[in-house]
């Protein structure tokens, strides 16, 4: 791979494109055989889907059903709290279908497999995010869609350049922040082993806080989900901002442009803690 | 009759000891399971504000029993269908289970009991101090303490016994990780995990009920939370029962229809 990135041609432009796609060569290889791996036994890969698909909807059916009961909840009605869900929901499934495998990272730890990874010439963390793609993840991703596509359509949106670019910046920096829980949990892992579980309480726990209206939670975990895992800016924030809807205290309506930023600090306190618990880690002893 | 109890109280207390090694674990449990519990505070207190102050037979002291409750019986109930036996099924050590003098699914759902019972003391009592500090509903009557322990305790069994059944379609498709993933994502809504069944709308309430998952968890806690009264309870205490023997007699039987069927590779 170095030779080949050496004998690259003698224009400076072309070398730099061509060193760019032989480093990434490797990581698409694998990307495509895990792709290739999982569409291959079919039976198996459709009932993945099937069951990736009813774990979203359930997720919405658990919103619906308490809209079902109430009316208004924390200022907001179905039809409002559908973007809510549509924004967060598809901003964690596209996380959770690029990097959502760091949760396999306490099987390598036991087993002692993460070793391999320290042989090769990559980043660590870069060789983990593209160990494999959970294509299955896909599904869930549909209900996300469908669910932000619905929400468009039913609620009075002033349409225009503002409202667009700020459901693509809420869109993307949610992703990023769901992206760094993932990391973040994993490097925690290092430390963790058998108690795994823990982190579950802000990534999954996160996905579950970012589909609520934050508006009803208490000061504690408004300082919790609002901010330290900056769950409120994937969804609520960003739906409060797009239909003009009244702020709750603590979080004004402008926070909903805030979105990079969060995920600015996610990733800061991932990758922080990715370097620590590489640093830690010891060998499995293999 | 009195050897085979006592190998049986010895399974029950193997799982127990078990359990009680992953220390690390539970407290892992407990930091998720507790913020989960307040995520569930926030969104259904207010419900019942929003409803206020009553939804369908929940004040907040009875939904803050239901939040508590249910927390600290997640890690006893059996809702993600995962299960040893799956696994001895898929490598072939079922054969050796199937030559000890031990039934099988007893064997196997009185060791996941015994999980289930110590599960109860670093995940169940910790929530259970949170929900008293933080104040929940009671019954009236004493008599509702030893019914909804009972319940409790039909409701663990209960949850063991069906995802055994999980376990065991192993014997005819070998991987269950398809069917087990379609069954937690099922069994932890129509159980009444994050939302009391009783707030679905009319039919989907009766979908859940025509289903062994409330028996899990959701008519303990009515039990404990007084959302019924002496009678009420011994009604549902009643379905629990036809539960198990539905759920434990199908397990019985497909172990059977499996052991004939059951092909193991290798020598």
């Amino acid at each position: 791979m170095i030779f080949l990135r050496r004998s690259g041609g003698p224009r400076p432009g072309v070398t730099d494109e061509l060193a760019l796609r032989v480093r990434l060569r490797p990581y698409r290889a694998v990307l495509a055989s895990r792709a290739r791996s999982q569409a291959s036994y079919r039976a198996n890969f459709a009932l993945d889907l099937v069951s990736s698909f009813l774990a979203a909807l359930v997720e919405l059916a658990e919103v619906w059903v308490l809209f079902h009961a109430v009316t208004r909840l924390g200022g907001l009605e179905f039809h409002q709290i559908l973007l809510v869900f549509g924004l967060a929901d598809l901003a964690f499934s596209l996380a959770d279908l690029a990097v959502g495998h760091c949760d396999n990272l306490p099987t390598y730890l036991r087993a002692g497999t993460l070793d391999v990874f320290y042989l090769r010439p990559q980043p660590l963390l870069l060789q983990l995010a593209t160990s494999d793609i959970t294509l299955r993840r896909l599904a869930r991703a549909s209900v996300g869609l469908v669910a932000l596509i619905a929400g468009l359509a039913v609620n009075d949106i002033a349409w225009g350049v503002g409202a667009v670019a700020l459901l693509v910046v809420a869109l993307a920096s949610g992703c990023a922040t769901f992206a760094a829980m993932f990391v973040w949990a994993g490097a925690l892992q290092f430390f963790l082993i058998d108690g795994a579980e823990m982190t579950n309480a802000f990534v999954y726990g996160g996905r579950y806080a970012a589909t609520q209206p934050a508006s009803v939670w208490s000061r504690p975990l408004k300082a919790v989900f609002g901010f330290f895992f900056p769950m409120a800016f994937a969804g609520f924030l960003p739906t409060l901002r797009l239909l003009d809807l009244p702020a709750p205290a603590w979080l004004p309506t402008w926070l909903g442009w805030c979105g990079p930023l969060a995920a600015l600090w996610a990733w800061a306190m991932a990758l922080l803690c990715w370097h620590w618990g590489v640093r830690h880690y010891r060998g499995g002893g293999g | 009759m009195r050897a085979m109890t006592r190998v049986y109280w010895r399974l029950l207390g193997a799982g127990f000891r078990r359990q009680s090694t992953y220390r690390l674990a539970a407290l892992g449990g407990l930091v998720a399971n507790t913020t989960f519990g307040l995520l569930k505070v926030a969104v259904l207190f207010a419900t019942v504000r929003a409803a206020g102050g009553d939804v369908a037979g929940y004040d907040l002291g009875r939904m803050s029993t239901y939040i508590w409750l249910s927390q600290a019986l997640l890690g006893s109930i059996n809702l993600s269908g995962r299960t040893d036996i799956a696994e001895r099924i898929k490598d072939g050590q079922v054969a050796v289970d199937f030559l000890r003098p031990l039934d099988v699914q007893a064997a196997e759902v009185t060791t996941a009991v015994g999980g289930a019972l110590f599960a109860l003391i670093p995940r169940g009592i910790p929530m259970l101090a949170i929900g008293g500090f933080v104040g929940m509903a009671l019954p009236a009557s004493p008599a509702a303490y030893p019914l909804s322990a009972l319940s409790l305790l039909l409701g663990i069994v209960i949850s063991v016994a069906a995802a055994y059944l999980v376990g065991v379609a192993g014997f005819w498709l070998v991987e269950t990780r398809g069917p087990q993933i379609c069954y937690m994502v099922v069994s932890g809504f129509l159980a009444g995990l994050f939302v009391p069944i009783q707030l679905f709308p009319r039919w989907l309430e009766l979908t859940a009920q025509a289903t062994p998952f409330p028996s899990m968890m959701m008519y303990p806690i009515d039990i404990l939370a007084g959302r019924v009264g002496p009678a009420g309870a011994l009604t549902l205490l009643a379905v629990q029962l036809a539960w198990l023997a539905a759920v434990g007699g199908l397990g019985q039987a497909l172990t059977r229809a499996g052991r004939r069927h059951l092909e193991v590779q290798g020598g």
